[in-house]
């Protein structure tokens, strides 16, 4: 993604309550702290969550320290953690043209049926968490390898930035493993755009 | 590239708050949970019961005795921090008042959140705004990391006039948004925040009476010594908060000179040297007319924001100062006072109107409840208002931002 033509990039992320999407929101935005980026937040959509039902969280990205903390409504980029969730929740709602689609999907980006305009990458990441056991109260939990997806797609932040945003986020041993998921994650995900 | 940054964390405005705290050294916390500043009170009983602070954490079954909590505490020589939202800080109501009569300087964070009914777990500032009258300073964030340095502030300037502060933050937009926050050294914050002096200590050892009854004249105690009647008592409250304004300044310069970062004191402004359009607000929302004011310069409205930061003390000079070249001042309000106004508003008509100023004033009801605002709604506020001067239409009533009746 070419960084020096927008002011901000906004992302929203799609999950469903109970998957970590507000967790993920807010480590990308001190990810992406690291990488360079003054103004970061990232808020949860404000209203009354309920566990398993359609969530969102929003990060914003700028150059300057930021001024405004309204929602976010035309995101460069959703980050979607479920692939139910890009019809039920109408995940593409409000992006831009040419925005990034990043869905956690065994499907090939093609398969996804999206508009020509958008840059789709997927991900099994279901299958990378499973594969390492990555899970919270019994549920696997793909939130933070999809952190590595959207390095590998978008390169705003990187494996190391990501790395960092997970020590302070967890023990030092859950931070290994989610940094493992997000590593694997990141070298599984298949852009369409490139 | 990766950015070294030892001092910054990325956090909520309630974490910079409980931060806030924790390096202020408190004494004594005593608060009850609600939405949504309670992981406030989360983080600090947690930094409490693993020793990172050194205080007490009182666990109490209301807001009501929170506040009686922090006012034993603070009478008897604590530094005291507690925080609440809506209905909690309705529920403090009466003690609120007691804190400020028997000037205390207690600090608390409100969460800014709306109140019921219907119920709403949201944001406006109606809850603080409508304790104007209790006698606390009130200030106003834009940011979680004016929320961090406010509190620092908040401690000096309580201590110093002996009144309590209410740091006011956005629900939500603050509370629960993460941002960088530079967090300084345990050093630097004592450098600028020496320990609390009590004026009167309660003490077992020497008995005393706080707040007796209060006739309505001055009359001599059991030592036959001369005592305020009750309106002296106010009086000297008023003069109080008088004394504040500087105070609160000071306490900012003081701040800037320590950390490098000032918040303006009473009021702060953005691009208003030759703006004859002002665009007033306070809290989040005037972060959000920051962006408004720069959209409307690029259409040929000489824009700019004049925010305020104070709300009690209510800064009339400092603002009749700050807006004499001003044409239009349109003023965005997240709470109401049913049956007139937007209360900055009001507040600011009277104020210009008694410092002989008197350009156009629109008032615009935003944000209540929780009602997302967006730069371009507010920047078409301001546009339906220039439209409506150069019509010169009678007196515009009280807009409402983005209603959907």
């Amino acid at each position: 993604m070419d960084t020096t033509q927008i002011d901000q990039i906004e992302i929203r992320w799609h999950g469903r309550g109970g998957q970590g999407a507000v967790t993920s929101a807010n480590l990308l935005a001190e990810a992406a702290y690291y990488a360079g980026f003054k103004g970061v937040s990232s808020a949860p959509a404000f209203g009354a969550e309920r566990r398993g039902a359609p969530v969102t969280a929003s990060t914003r990205l700028a150059n300057a320290p930021l001024r405004h903390f309204s929602q976010v409504e035309s995101p460069n980029m959703v980050v979607i953690l479920e692939g139910s969730l890009l019809t039920t929740a109408k995940a593409t709602q409000g992006l831009t043209d040419n925005g990034h689609v990043i869905v956690n999907s065994p499907f090939l980006p093609d398969a996804l049926g999206l508009s020509n305009g958008y840059r789709v990458a997927t991900v099994n990441a279901d299958r990378i968490a499973e594969e390492i056991n990555l899970r919270a109260s019994g549920v696997i939990m793909v939130n933070t390898a999809m952190l590595g997806a959207v390095a590998r797609a978008t390169g705003l932040i990187t494996l190391e930035h990501i790395e960092r945003a997970l020590s302070h986020a967890f023990s030092p041993k859950a931070a290994r493993k989610n940094m493992e998921a997000a590593r694997l994650t990141y070298e599984a995900t298949c852009c369409a755009f490139e | 590239m990766t950015v070294e940054t030892k001092s910054i964390s990325v956090i909520t405005g309630n974490k910079a708050a409980a931060e806030a705290a924790r390096l202020a050294r408190v004494d004594v916390v005593a608060a009850y949970p609600i939405t949504p500043q309670s992981p406030v009170v989360e983080a600090l009983s947690k930094y409490i019961e693993t020793g990172i602070l050194d205080a007490e954490f009182i666990t109490v079954e209301s807001e009501h005795s929170a506040m009686g909590v922090c006012i034993g505490a603070a009478a008897s020589g604590s530094r005291v921090f507690t925080a609440s939202s809506a209905n909690g800080l309705a529920y403090m109501c009466e003690q609120l008042s007691w804190a400020a009569g028997s000037r205390l300087p207690i600090v608390m964070g409100c969460a800014n959140r709306a109140m019921s009914a219907p119920w709403s777990v949201l944001n406006d500032q109606q809850d603080a705004m409508s304790q104007r009258d209790q006698g606390w300073i009130q200030l106003y964030c834009r940011n979680n990391q004016e929320i961090f340095d406010t509190f620092l502030q908040g401690f000096r300037i309580a201590e110093q006039v002996q009144l309590p502060v209410m740091v006011c933050y956005d629900g939500y937009i603050l509370s629960h948004t993460v941002m960088p926050v530079d967090i300084p050294e345990q050093e630097q914050v004592d450098a600028y925040l020496p320990p609390y002096s009590v004026h009167t200590v309660l003490d077992p050892d020497t008995p005393r009476n706080i707040n007796p009854v209060t006739l309505a004249d001055p009359r001599l105690n059991g030592d036959g010594v001369l005592c305020h009647g009750y309106m002296e008592f106010r009086y000297l409250m008023q003069q109080a908060h008088q004394e504040a304004m500087d105070v609160i300044v000071a306490a900012d310069v003081e701040f800037e000179s320590c950390f490098g970062r000032s918040w303006g004191g009473l009021t702060w402004s953005h691009k208003l040297d030759d703006a004859d359009t002002v665009l007033l607000a306070a809290g989040s929302l005037a972060g959000e007319a920051t962006i408004a004011a720069d959209t409307l310069r690029e259409e040929g409205i000489r824009a700019g924001v004049l925010g305020l930061r104070s709300y009690r003390p209510f800064p009339a000079a400092a603002l009749a100062a700050q807006l004499a070249g001003a044409r239009l001042v349109v003023v965005f309000d997240k709470s109401l006072s049913y049956g007139y106004g937007g209360p900055i508003c009001i507040d600011l008509q009277a104020a210009l109107m008694n410092h002989r100023l008197s350009p156009e004033i629109h008032g615009y009801i935003a944000g209540l409840g929780g009602r997302d605002i967006k730069a371009r709604e507010l920047t078409a506020a301001v546009q339906e208002s220039v439209a409506w001067v150069k019509q010169e239409k009678a007196l515009k009533p009280t807009g409402w931002i983005n209603l959907k009746l």
